[in-house]
């Protein structure tokens, strides 16, 4: 079955390629000559630096932008934009599945075209090359090099040997995958999200080692698509950041999938034999060996630090935390900042952004706004999805504040029962005593959205009171916020307060 | 069946309570005192169930369906076997550190199915050495060696070794691979364990152990009940049959000012509605027909045409509101829940006993069944036989909704109750017998 199977990972050269290349990194850029001093230098050309960058050039700064590889980094060309195409072609694969669960007739042959799978999204990313170019960048007043930055002082840099001065420097180099040291991996070869969406054969049989945000989604979407796969965490759940009872609905999630799951579980070797890639994995003392074509890894996100001789800039740095930086985002060396997920523990694209434009406003206006006063929603995207804001149950047990949380499953919510998506819940913390409200999950297959309504109502200070009061439509899913917030308002109605209501009622 | 159903609520559960009992009379091991996890032909040892059988004896004794003599003689075969047993560690062992693992073959009592060495279910055999124990006082040879085994093999326990130096105890432990690392986050059915911990004499857990644990809670408002969340019903009963937690209150409790026994009553509030609203559509659900635990389920194979689509999940701890749900539910975590809402653990039991007459045999509840795998005359799937951890908690909860006699009894363990303190409990029974505690000590 698997022999047919083509390992070698080429990016496709098509059209579509061949526009958001021209886009991202044109062969025929030539960096511009630098002027006198910059008031601000940013380094990395990805979702962090693209809005410093912007920021800074619409504030009037003289900005320069230095890019390694490719503008857009990893969310536009290896991380959200690919994946979110990817998923959701999926998504419909999965629906086909399931779709006598709708009342709907399956159809008799689902065949998936993997290529024409893998061609839509290469348009949809060529496409958004439209809003991240270099052109655009350069026509903002931004000046975009192209090399390699190594920091000769605190306030200068040079870009393959060119020397850059600079006021201010942002330094939003990103991350990298971070492949697990499992002997005989690296001869075996293996896909990370830097190359998974060059594919263009689907690997019948695909293990997933890691069970992070990309890790879950990307098994649940070539699942869908028509492999088999195994995805091995070495943890008892997955998405550890994220709560027990949304880890487990996505561990029963990917049960139904098909998914063959294995928690508890590590990768320990790795063999080919025959063409196919054999791998050993130990779950305490059970001990089994895998066939598989293909291999996804890269557990976790390194800093890109190395390189950058950040010691001759003053910048203290660690290999795996990255640049350290107080909470308004500046390094050691008072000139220079970071952003995004090469200084950030969270590393997700609007969190990099956000950071990006508190660190330009901090630097080139001398502000002091700080990165732990933002509430920053985010998601994962399986289905159903996994989003979150704010503070979790853990955390708030931590630093000692009293918590409650309002439960709606979505089983209580009509138009997750006429969507046939009764699957998943809105939990909503609030400080106990209080409508003061800390942090949400949710799960469901639109929590994505659903989300921004917490935030939201965090951000403009409104409590549970208050947002029981916000008529929704109906139906909606987001009707499980609002019923939250109803049942938080049913809480007040101690015995002592319906007692004297009941007076008063038959007075 | 009728007529079972038909009788006064005391008639009712001493048919069921005794039919429980009567579990351990028949398939102990006379050899070793040694009980059976199942009913099933070949069934290992389950150490939990052994707890669970020296704490039923005592009762059993008191209703006199047991003489005192041979309650002692049960018991001492047990005390004797764990006594005498192997603490090596090695894999064919019984036991290490004064833990034993989780199953165990009822001829050798070694280790079987390459089990863990099960912290939770060593406490509960630990709980019932206690309780007999704190039961068998009479100074006579057999009574007062029983005492003093009971108290040689709860002080040879090393719970701090269970820490592993971590903030809480580990789930278990396999000599082929060490400690296991299974998350065991949440209010789970180890307060219990905790409690026996915190007041050993010789290798108590560090202080810091219990509040950590807490910190894992999860106080939520679910279905209009404030409660402390555990998806399964067991883990609200496991700890209670021995412990009394009504109007005693740990700092969590404090806090949200409830208390474990109801916060198990609301457990059994969000049963029902769950049930009530039945999301996934399953056969029989409704406000008098729940109890999703830990059970024995169906298992994939046992799916046929009529219910392609079901997916099931055999042994495992089911929960609500998020599962797993295959439709089976567990009649036993009904009826263990008479203490915390006896008018509806009760009707509910009737009913479904009314509506499934084969979920009873020689008076002892089946561990669970599934109405939507029905088969070809609509007859539900039962799981055959019985499990003696059902009939161990069935017994108990009874006896306490009956009598409250083992929380009585088991009030008057001292390093119960030390375990209580040093867990920040307070308040009701417990500051009392502090009270009289220093009653006693200034009369002296």
């Amino acid at each position: 079955m698997s022999a047919n199977f083509d390992a070698g990972i080429r990016t496709p050269d098509d059209a579509y390629e061949r526009k958001r290349l021209a886009a991202v990194h044109p062969d025929s850029w030539n960096n511009p000559a630098p002027g006198g001093p910059y008031q601000l230098v940013v380094v990395g050309g990805g979702a962090a630096g693209l809005v410093a960058a912007r920021e800074a050039a619409a504030l009037g700064a003289r900005v320069a932008l230095i890019e390694r590889h490719l503008l857009g980094g990893t969310c536009f060309n290896t991380g959200c934009v690919p994946s979110k195409a990817l998923i959701r072609t999926a998504s419909l694969y999965g629906e086909m599945r399931h779709a006598t669960r709708y009342g709907a007739q399956m159809p008799d042959e689902i065949k998936v075209d993997f290529a024409a799978v893998m061609t839509r999204m290469r348009r949809i990313r060529s496409h958004l090359t439209s809003t991240t170019s270099v052109r655009l960048l350069a026509a903002s007043g931004v000046d975009v090099f192209f090399g390699n930055t190594r920091f000769d002082g605190s306030d200068r840099l040079s870009v393959n040997g060119q020397p850059l001065q600079f006021d201010k420097a942002l330094i939003a180099t990103g991350a990298r995958p971070h492949i697990p040291d499992i002997p005989g991996l690296k001869q075996a070869g293996f896909l990370t999200n830097a190359s998974v969406f060059d594919l263009t054969e689907l690997p019948p049989r695909l293990l997933v080692i890691g069970g992070g945000p990309l890790g879950c989604e990307l098994a649940q979407a070539f699942q869908r698509l028509g492999s088999r796969v195994i995805i091995v965490q070495d943890l008892p759940l997955f998405l550890e950041h994220e709560e027990r009872d949304a880890a487990q609905t996505l561990s029963d999630a990917f049960a139904r999938d098909g998914i063959e799951v294995r928690l508890n579980t590590q990768a320990v070797a790795v063999r080919v034999e025959q063409g196919v890639k054999l791998v050993d994995l130990v779950s305490d003392d059970y001990h089994s060996t895998v066939s598989v074509d293909a291999i996804l890894t890269g557990v976790g996100r390194r800093p890109n630090v190395q390189g950058l001789t950040l010691e001759a800039a003053g910048v203290d740095y660690g290999e795996t935390a990255g640049i350290a930086v107080d909470d308004q985002l500046r390094s050691s060396n008072p000139r220079i900042y970071a952003a995004g997920d090469v200084c950030l523990e969270a590393r997700y694209t609007n969190i990099a952004e956000e950071s990006a434009r508190i660190a330009v406003r901090n630097a080139l206006l001398g502000g002091s706004e700080r990165l732990s006063k933002l509430v920053i929603p985010w998601c994962t995207y399986t289905d159903p999805e996994i989003a979150h804001v704010g503070l979790y149950v853990r955390e708030a047990n931590a630093r000692g504040i009293p918590v409650k949380t309002f439960t709606v499953p979505m089983h209580q919510i009509d138009r997750a029962i006429t969507d046939s998506e009764e699957d998943g819940f809105v939990k909503i913390h609030v400080r106990d005593g209080s409508d003061t409200i800390l942090g949400a999950t949710i799960v469901s297959r639109d929590a994505d959205d659903m989300i921004n309504e917490i935030t939201l109502a965090m951000v403009a200070g409104v409590g549970m009171r208050m947002l029981a009061r916000v008529i929704h439509a109906y139906p909606t899913k987001t009707e499980a916020i609002r019923e939250a917030a109803i049942a938080y308002n049913r809480t007040r109605l101690t015995p002592r307060v319906i007692a004297r209501l009941r007076r008063w009622l038959g007075r | 069946m009728p007529q079972l159903c038909t009788l006064p609520d005391d008639d009712f559960l001493d048919r069921l309570q005794r039919g429980a009992f009567d579990y351990f009379v028949d398939t102990m091991n006379p050899a070793n005192g040694l009980i059976p996890d199942t009913s099933r032909d070949n069934s290992p040892v389950s150490i939990a169930v052994v707890g669970f059988a020296l704490s039923a004896y005592p009762a059993a004794v008191e209703r006199g369906w047991m003489e005192r003599a041979e309650a002692v003689r049960r018991s001492l075969l047990a005390l004797h076997f764990f006594r005498d047993s192997d603490q090596s560690g090695s894999p064919t062992a019984t036991g290490y550190k004064g833990f034993y693992y989780h199953f165990l073959d009822i001829h050798s009592g070694t280790r079987v199915w390459q089990s863990e060495l099960s912290m939770i279910d060593s406490a509960m055999l630990i709980a019932g050495m206690l309780t007999a124990a704190a039961y068998f006082t009479a100074d006579t040879p057999a009574e007062t060696e029983l005492r003093e085994l009971a108290e040689l093999l709860y002080r040879r326990v090393d719970w701090r070794w269970s820490q592993d130096g971590q903030g809480t105890i580990r789930q278990g432990w396999k000599p082929e691979c060490g400690y296991l690392h299974y998350g065991w986050e949440g209010y789970s059915e180890a307060l219990l364990l905790y409690a026996l911990a915190l007041g050993s004499p010789t290798h108590p857990i560090s202080a810091d152990c219990y509040p950590a644990w807490t910190a894992t809670y999860q106080w939520e408002n679910l279905y209009d009940q404030d409660f402390l969340y555990a998806g399964p019903l067991f883990i609200h009963h496991f700890s209670q049959a021995w412990i009394d937690l009504r109007g005693i209150r740990d700092p969590f409790m404090q806090q949200k000012q409830s208390d474990y026994f109801e916060n198990g009553r609301r457990a059994v509030f969000v049963q029902r509605r769950y049930t009530q609203l039945n999301p996934h559509e399953f056969v029989g659900y409704d406000r008098n027909c729940w109890g999703l635990s830990a059970c024995d389920g169906p298992n994939g194979d046992q799916v046929g045409p009529r219910n392609p689509q079901l997916r099931v999940f055999g042994y495992a701890a089911r929960g609500v509101p998020y599962g797993p749900d295959d439709g089976t539910l567990s009649p036993p975590s009904v009826l263990a829940s008479v203490p915390f809402a006896p008018e509806l653990a009760l009707a509910a039991l009737r009913n479904m006993l009314l509506r499934y007459p084969q979920l009873l045999s020689a008076d002892r509840l089946t561990t669970s069944f599934n109405a939507t795998l029905s088969d070809s005359d609509g007859q539900p799937w039962v799981s055959p036989g019985h499990y003696g951890l059902d009939q161990g908690i069935i017994f108990m909860m009874i006896e306490n909704h009956r009598s409250g006699w083992i929380w009585q009894l088991l009030r008057g363990c001292s390093w119960l109750r030390d375990g209580l303190r040093h867990a920040g409990f307070a308040g009701g029974w417990l500051d009392q017998a502090t009270l009289d505690q220093a009653a006693g000590a200034t009369s002296r």
